[in-house]
């Protein structure tokens, strides 16, 4: 399984060398103080990662066993990522079911900690999701810091919003007759997010974050060009308090992992920033056998401040009629 | 050959009349049976001398030996504990190795409809009502209402009391009742209760009877005792057949198991079952291999075909798939059919259903296009 991963690395340390892999190799060890190399210490050896998937809280291999070259913006080989299977996407339908009840059902104050606890983890991590981040979209050290410090707020933002989205999506609504009738919104279910192609980071948090904010859990196609941002966010996610499953992390073909998820009867509403337009459409008409809500693919300006639009957009309303008591001759009994 | 129906008489004769045993002495009896093939020279002089005591019989016993293996408790442990001893490690290698085969499309889509139809739809719990046994009932007849092409399941299982009502729910169907009985599911009770108990099910319509070994007494050594309580059940069962459960997970050796597979058969179940769903460990692969090897053997021996029945922590389609590989490449084709192999399960008929639909549509299917239970 494991054998293409490592035939690939070895055709790659031999044939094109990466230059940061190559950089890291000839780095030389650095005393505790930073003067200067450590006598009779050699260079290191490069430690390269091996990305996986994100399922049910476990990182595994792709089902299926393959992987693919990923490369930053010049065309330079970054790492291999897995290439998921339909299976896999199976497979993270079904964590996701799993752990709906749980996330749905906790408290919007304790999910917004929970968030905010993600975000305390990305900050620890900031220095790795610049490099990823100028890396994945050919942008300078500055201007990835500044990606990555606006996703990082933005993931605050939600977090924010899990216990006010209720007060403005929900409340009371007058009636003709003698009931309260309360509005309240409630989470759609298992949502499949296709994450934006070309904002790695930033895109993805802006789509990722509204949907679990509001209870769903979500089945993240991470961009196909540029996975490794998200397949890096599956590990702080891991590493903070969110239940496993509520967030699944898969990278490979977009098209070949949206089609059965857009078609699979036990997702409940899938969006497709990630689709372009052909793509769109086929999912789009897949989606519609078991009535998914479909959020269509719009041009966005990920750094604008969103609305409450994509939290809005998976969230169903439950209305409940309560009998106030007998009116009766004398008007409100209340 | 002594036929295993017989056994009975075989029972009230053998205080009367002691089988005159083999003479062990004998040389050409220790050529037939010790010996099968002859021994490399090289090793010839150690081997013949120590061969009695180290190797194992590699021939099965003679039918004319398992008459005589249950004649008292001493010839009972020492057929039980002349059982080759189990290779762990290469009995789950194997199970491993065979649960890696890939069935798909149309073998997929028959093993699908087989396991269905292999189901014991159970539910044994303290909480069971007359109206969650009567849904049960309509899924065993129907399982996927959705699509009338689906096999009915094999049979309910249910809880004694439960039968009467579960009978009337299957009705006409061809879906049998199966009922545990003999205090289900720990069996610490006397023989009498025990007894009773299974005379109820059976007099409440029971087509089949899953009773439980006194585990207590087979790990104490008192073969004797399990293969006396098995007869005497056997007898009350009348027609409907009798499926005896070990409790793998309770008798903590392969080797057990295996002794205890045999010891069921001797005493005549018509079916042998891992568990009863009770306990940490149920079903698993290994176990169910070396009682699928446990009937395969006795019918080469006596012709007498038994049933295999693993039962809890079975959930998914893939792992009943991979039973049924077990069974095809141990037992047989002879065993692929519902009157020989049975699942012990209530959620894998949901998974089995969900792949179906799968196979049908193309598209996964959820939970929410099935019926819980």
């Amino acid at each position: 399984m494991s054998d293409k991963t490592h035939k690939a690395h070895k055709a790659h340390k031999a044939g094109k060398a990466p230059k940061a892999a190559a950089d890291i190799e000839t780095r030389p060890a650095v005393t505790g103080d930073g003067t200067g190399p450590v006598a009779g210490s050699g260079p290191r050896v490069a430690v390269l990662k091996t990305y996986k998937l994100y399922v049910g809280g476990k990182f595994p291999r792709s089902e299926s066993g393959r992987v693919y070259e990923v490369t930053d913006s010049e065309g330079n080989w970054l790492a291999n990522a897995p290439r998921a299977s339909r299976k896999d996407a199976r497979d993270a339908v079904v964590a996701a079911r799993k752990a709906f009840g749980g996330w749905s059902g906790a408290t919007a104050y304790n999910r917004g900690q929970v968030l905010y606890r993600v975000a305390e983890m990305l900050e620890g991590r900031r220095d790795q999701f610049v490099r990823e981040v100028a890396d994945a979209e050919g942008l300078s050290g500055a201007r990835a810091a500044g990606v990555v410090d606006a996703t990082i707020d933005r993931w605050v933002w939600y977090a924010g919003w899990t216990d006010k989205i209720a007060q403005v999506t929900g409340g009371a609504n007058p009636v003709a007759g003698p009931y309260f009738n309360l509005s309240s919104p409630e989470p759609t279910g298992v949502v499949a997010v296709l994450a934006p192609q070309e904002s790695s980071f930033l895109g993805l948090v802006s789509v990722l974050a509204p949907v679990i904010a509001t209870g769903n859990t979500a089945v993240v196609v991470a961009s196909e060009r540029a996975p490794l941002p998200a397949l890096s966010l599956a590990e702080v996610l891991a590493t903070s308090d969110v239940p496993g499953g509520v967030v699944n992390v898969l990278s490979g073909g977009t098209a070949e992992i949206a089609a059965p998820l857009a078609a699979h009867q036990d997702v409940n509403a899938i969006d497709l920033a990630g689709a372009d337009e052909r793509l769109a459409k086929e999912l789009e008409v897949a989606a519609a056998d078991n009535l998914k809500r479909v959020l269509r693919p719009q041009p966005v300006d990920y750094f604008a401040t969103p609305g409450t639009d994509r939290m809005t957009a998976f969230l169903e309303t439950k209305t409940v009629w309560h009998p106030t008591g007998s009116l009766g001759a004398s008007g409100s009994s209340y | 050959m002594r036929s295993i129906a017989n056994r009975r008489q075989r029972g009230e004769a053998r205080c009367q009349t002691p089988r005159a045993r083999p003479d062990r002495r004998d040389t050409a009896y220790v050529r037939r049976f010790r010996f099968p093939r002859p021994l490399p020279r090289l090793y010839s002089r150690y081997a013949r001398r120590y061969a009695r005591l180290v190797t194992m019989p590699t021939t099965a016993p003679t039918a004319n030996a398992l008459a005589d293996v249950t004649a008292s408790d001493s010839t009972l442990r020492r057929f039980l504990h002349g059982l080759p001893g189990v290779d762990a490690v290469g009995l789950e290698a194997r199970a491993a190795s065979l649960g890696t085969r890939s069935i798909k499309t149309t073998a997929k889509a028959y093993a699908i409809d087989l396991a269905i139809s292999m189901v014991d739809l159970t539910t044994l719990e303290g909480a069971d009502t007359p109206g969650k046994v009567r849904a049960l009932g309509a899924k065993a007849v129907l399982p996927d209402p959705t699509d009338r092409t689906a096999p009915t399941t094999a049979a309910v299982c249910v809880y004694p009391d439960m039968v009467a009502v579960a009978k009337e729910a299957v009705a006409g169907s061809g879906v049998k009742v199966a009922s545990v009985a003999t205090a289900f599911p720990a069996g610490r009770a006397a023989l009498g209760v025990k007894l009773a108990d299974v005379r109820d099910a059976v007099a409440a319509g029971a087509d089949e009877v899953d009773m439980v070994i006194d585990r207590g007494a087979f790990l104490a050594g008192r073969y004797l005792k399990v293969y006396d309580e098995i007869v005497a059940v056997k007898e009350v069962c009348g027609d409907a057949r009798l499926k005896v459960i070990f409790e793998t997970g309770e008798l903590s050796t392969y080797d057990n198991i295996r002794r205890a597979s045999w010891l069921g058969m001797l005493a005549g179940a018509d079916f042998i079952k891992t568990s009863t769903g009770k306990v940490a460990v149920n079903a698993t692969p290994a176990n169910t291999l070396l009682m699928l090897e446990a009937v395969r053997d006795f019918r080469a021996q006596t012709g007498v075909q038994v049933g295999v029945k693993p039962a809890g922590g079975i959930r998914t389609s893939k792992d009943a798939i991979k039973f049924l590989v077990l069974v095809n490449e141990t037992a047989g084709e002879d065993w692929l059919d519902n009157h020989w192999f049975r699942f012990g399960a209530s959620s894998l008929l949901n998974d089995l259903l969900m792949q179906r639909q799968k196979l049908a549509t193309g598209r996964y299917s959820g939970p929410d296009y099935v019926t819980v239970d």
